[in-house]
């Protein structure tokens, strides 16, 4: 089934083979072709887009809007924000990988190949790595990991070694251990269904990490628990560290002021716009969810 | 090719597409190119640096989405000295909202704002989330004289000033606003709502209260525009669901000299320069020399009110 947008609205985007007219823009409003939409397990769907060539400048924990097909034959009113799950510059690709949800996901869902699908981005600054830096420790759930996946594609390209502790409810819904698999990481996943994800666990693992020297950098997204857990430990370790955030959004420019969360600065509470400030933050500023 | 410039008093404005205050920021210009809109429009700055209202700040509904930002800002110092230069590296000129709970505030922020870079103070009179005594002096028409009259003695920059849809008669207000010296009129604001999540019967926003902002204001405000224009003299901004071309067409058509947008930017981010290109290639091939010939074009002088008349012709 192909879906259509309401044609009620201005659609000016630009499809792959289009010259751009405005060649200076940090973000491009694309419209994609989907190449495939396939499903992950029962709960996720990898979808790869073939875009226009300004598109594929994102790089890891950087987003793109998306304007999602309704699912219902009612308007979906905003476009809704997902981390870039991986950029295939040869092949002129981008990819997300969603977790199914409400609406706006429904509608996603519903891509088939060929299907034109309009994304906005790439948006806000993504995960950093230091020149010093040799080993990282990354820690994701859920969706998270949906965040953190091209982190180890820049570190592969930075010869940066990654350890990847993957954590999910049970062993159908563990996700992108193959891609961090091949791109060299180390790759640990712990289970709700075996009790491995708990937390003490978890501290045991980052632990071992830390004493062999292999975590001089924490990346983490996706769980408000992980996120305290490495907070604790790079605090008590001087262990910098970066979170990814989630937070409903509008513009995704920096506009509107929708998308707020809690910072903590030398002692001092304030608000950040996650589309602008971030997504990726300081993790000892987080104040978490 | 079609002059799709526009004057608003004494300002011009190279075409009528200008986006709405708080919907839009400089760091648009990541997306398109400034310099072509007709207009910058600045976010609502108030005296104060605010936090705005608690999260969430925005929900769907089955007719567009509420929201309810509280005006959030670093306030009039940081503005000035850092925003208003972001804006000033573009040329379109730059129009600043403003917005305060007194008269007298509003009046002093309106003087400190007319600094050379600001090329129009815009009266927020209308956050529809604050009350009429305290900023939303839009909904009554002695405050909006009173609030109106005090700004116009210490400014000397045009001064715009923002309508509530929220007001019982929009057109009174609008006389009352002319009156008090404004230059012109934007209208409207948001419409107040409310969503109540079915799954904890909690209110969908931690405000509770939103403004509505939707396609579905478009057929509303335009009633106001086409209400007002018939009663003022000064120029009008229709503001309120214009997603295309042809809504820009219609507001015309009602009386409005020029639109802002909002939401279409959302849906769009490249939306409102596409709505310029579009409005001109609609004018070009219609022969239509300068939009201005728009401006209160719509034909009702010769409506049939014979209703077994009107049903006896072509729809
Ligand atoms: C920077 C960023 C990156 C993200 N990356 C991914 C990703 O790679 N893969 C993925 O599956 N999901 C990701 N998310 C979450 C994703 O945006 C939401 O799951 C999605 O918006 C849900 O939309 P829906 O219509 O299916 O759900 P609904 O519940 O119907 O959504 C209702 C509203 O709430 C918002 N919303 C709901 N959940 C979230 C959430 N967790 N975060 C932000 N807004 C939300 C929606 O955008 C929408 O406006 C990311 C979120 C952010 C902010
Ligand atoms: C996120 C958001 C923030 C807004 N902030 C302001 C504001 O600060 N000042 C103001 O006058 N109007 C504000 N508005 C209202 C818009 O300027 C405009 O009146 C409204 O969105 C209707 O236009 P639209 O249908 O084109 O979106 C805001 C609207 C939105 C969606």
């Amino acid at each position: 089934m192909a879906l259509v947008t309401s044609n009620n609205y201005t659609n000016s985007a630009l499809r792959t083979g289009d010259v751009d007219t405005y060649p200076e823009r940090k973000v491009g409003e694309f419209i994609g072709t989907v190449v495939s939409n396939a499903s992950v397990n029962d709960e996720y769907k990898h979808v790869v887009l073939k875009v226009h060539p300004q598109a594929l400048k994102a790089y890891a924990g950087q987003m793109f809007h998306l304007l999602c097909p309704s699912p219902d034959g009612a308007e979906v009113w905003m476009r809704r924000p997902m981390s870039v799950y991986r950029v295939d510059r040869t092949n002129g690709q981008i990819e997300f990988l969603y977790k199914i949800e409400g609406r706006g996901t429904r509608g996603m869902a519903l891509l088939e190949p060929g299907d034109d699908f309009n994304v906005a981005g790439p948006l806000g600054h993504g995960f950093t790595l230091d020149p010093s830096w040799k080993n990282i420790a990354v820690l994701g759930r859920g969706v998270g990991l949906a965040t953190l996946a091209p982190l180890s594609q820049l570190a592969a390209e930075n010869k940066v070694g990654v350890t990847a502790i993957l954590s999910a409810r049970n062993p159908g819904v563990v996700m992108s251990k193959k891609l961090f698999d091949e791109l060299g990481a180390r790759t640990m996943v712990v289970l709700d269904s075996d009790n491995s994800s708990a937390v003490e666990n978890v501290e045991k693992i980052l632990g071992d990490l830390i004493a062999r020297r292999q975590a001089d950098a924490f990346f983490t997204c996706g769980s408000n628990r992980l996120l305290k857990l490495m907070q604790r430990l790079g605090k008590k370790h001087a262990i910098p560290g970066q979170v990814a955030m989630e937070q409903i959004m509008v513009c995704g420019f920096g506009a509107c002021y929708v998308c707020m969360r809690t910072f903590e600065v030398d002692g001092q509470k304030v608000l950040r716009r996650v589309c602008r400030d971030g997504p990726v933050f300081n993790m000892q500023e987080a104040v978490g969810w | 090719m079609v002059d799709l410039s526009v004057k608003i008093g004494d300002i011009t404005l190279q075409n009528p597409i200008q986006p709405a205050s708080g919907a839009f920021s400089w760091e648009y210009n990541d997306v398109i190119d400034l310099n072509r809109l007709g207009a910058l429009v600045a976010k609502t700055i108030c005296r104060e640096p605010r936090l705005g209202n608690p999260t969430p700040r925005m929900a769907e509904t089955e007719a567009g989405i509420i929201q309810s930002i509280g005006l959030p800002g670093k306030g009039i110092e940081y503005f000035v000295d850092h925003i208003v230069p972001e804006y000033a590296k573009f040329k379109p000129p730059l129009v600043v909202s403003v917005n305060s709970e007194t008269i007298e505030d509003f009046a002093a922020l309106a003087e400190e704002l007319s600094v050379p870079d600001v090329d129009v103070i815009e009266a927020n009179i209308s956050c529809p989330t604050r009350n009429q005594t305290g900023g939303n002096f839009a909904m009554h028409e002695d405050y909006t004289r009173d609030c109106i009259t005090a700004i116009r003695a210490k400014t000397k920059k045009p001064l715009w000033v923002k309508l509530s849809p929220n007001a019982g008669d929009i057109v009174s207000i609008a006389r009352a606003a002319e009156a008090a010296g404004a230059d012109c009129l934007v209208i409207a604001n948001t419409f107040l709502s409310l969503k109540i999540r079915t799954d904890n019967f909690r209110p969908a926003l931690g405000n509770k209260f939103g403004g509505l902002v939707s396609p579905a204001l478009k057929p509303i405000v335009l009633r106001m525009v086409y209400q007002v224009a018939k009663q003022v003299k000064i120029p009008i901004i229709g503001v309120g669901g214009v997603t295309k071309a042809e809504d820009v067409v219609e507001y015309m058509l009602a009386g409005a000299s020029a639109v802002g947008i909002g939401y279409a930017g959302f849906r769009n981010p490249t939306a409102l320069v596409q709505i310029i290109d579009d409005l001109e290639a609609w004018c070009d091939e219609r022969g239509i020399k300068k939009v201005t010939e728009l401006i209160g074009a719509v034909k009702d002088a010769d409506m049939e009110s014979d209703p077994l008349v009107a049903a006896s012709v072509g729809v």
